[in-house]
């Protein structure tokens, strides 16, 4: 095992967990949000617009932390700062 | 491996290089620019005006009701700056069907520059509305504890603008080209179907943000200033 190979394998392994959990957790987040939703819009019909729109910027707000994620796990595997730092 | 158009380039002179994003960006910029212009060159207001003035009319429409909702009273201020941020996301993110098309929105540098433009309109709008000192008393809104929080919230949702829109078009494209080497052609069909959707609702969310955070501004100004109005009254 030398450098670049633990380099390798942590960077692989850290990258699907952080995919994993960090979609996981956003997804929950988002179910919630969206039954909340439409629980409201089943009451309020008239209220639809707003509910919509809020819960777009609600939804972009929540799903920003799972692209977080997916840009991070991203960066791990394509553009990975430690592996020029060996190979170089 | 690409996985921004960042990196294709385009055309080399010395130190100075075209890539794929700087050359696509203005193509949609000209396409927008030039069709705004063919289809306002004669605008009819009788009852049979042309199909493209007619689509033209409804977005506009559907723009500023949208703008409206959020609570800024005179839309036709902001129409130009949030309709177009839209127009181009949208029009960037839906011509993805073209084959060996890539969106300039899947690389970052066109994010945060549009991100950056937000970043910018907003005091320049809050300015506008209650001067420069209700504006800078926004930031202290709950109390002066807040300002540190009021000022990094401020940077945060600028770069959260900027990086969601880039991850999520180049989630996309990127979940596309790995289907299309592994699977046959019917499932990233159906991929990019949903890619479209997605850059749909983000060009949405960018544009509604972008006036949700321009409402704020602007409304802050004006609550303080109807505050101090009361107790001008009052005292």
């Amino acid at each position: 095992m030398d450098n670049i190979t633990i380099i390798a394998v942590t960077s692989i392994i850290t990258a699907g967990f952080t995919t994993g959990i960090g979609t996981m957790m956003p997804a929950i987040g988002e179910g919630r949000a969206v039954s909340k939703a439409l629980d409201s819009i089943a009451q309020q019909p008239d209220a639809a617009p707003t509910i919509t729109r809020t819960l777009f910027v609600g939804l972009a707000m929540i799903e920003s932390t799972a692209i977080y994620c997916f840009v991070l796990s991203m960066i791990l595997i394509f553009a990975n700062p430690f592996w020029n730092h060996f190979l170089g | 491996m690409r996985i921004s158009p960042d990196q294709m380039i385009f055309w080399e002179y010395g130190s100075i290089n075209l890539n794929l994003t700087i050359v696509t960006t203005w193509v949609l910029m000209i396409l927008l620019a030039m069709g705004a212009r063919l289809i306002t060159r004669n605008l009819k207001s009788e009852i049979k005006s042309t199909r493209w003035q007619n689509v033209l009319e409804m977005l506009v429409i559907m723009i500023r009701d949208q703008i409206k909702e959020v609570g800024l009273n005179k839309p036709e201020k902001y129409m130009a700056f949030i309709g177009t941020l839209f127009l181009f996301i949208a029009v960037s993110n839906l011509l993805m069907i073209v084959p060996w098309y890539e969106p300039p929105t899947a690389s970052l540098s066109t994010t945060v520059a549009l991100a950056i433009c937000v970043f910018i309109a907003v005091p320049v709008f809050g300015i506008a509305e209650g001067g420069i000192k209700g504006y800078l008393r926004s930031y202290l809104q709950p109390n002066f504890i807040m300002l540190p929080f009021n000022i990094i919230s401020e940077l945060s949702r600028t770069l959260a603008l900027a990086i969601r829109l880039f991850g999520n078009i180049m989630s996309g494209g990127l979940i596309a080209s790995v289907l299309l080497s592994i699977a046959p052609f019917l499932f990233p069909i159906i991929m990019s179907a949903l890619g479209m959707l997605t850059g749909m609702i983000q060009a949405y969310i960018f544009a509604i943000l972008a006036t949700v955070y321009i409402a704020a501004a602007t409304k802050d100004v004006k609550v303080k200033n109807d505050k101090n109005l009361k107790i001008v009254q009052h005292g």
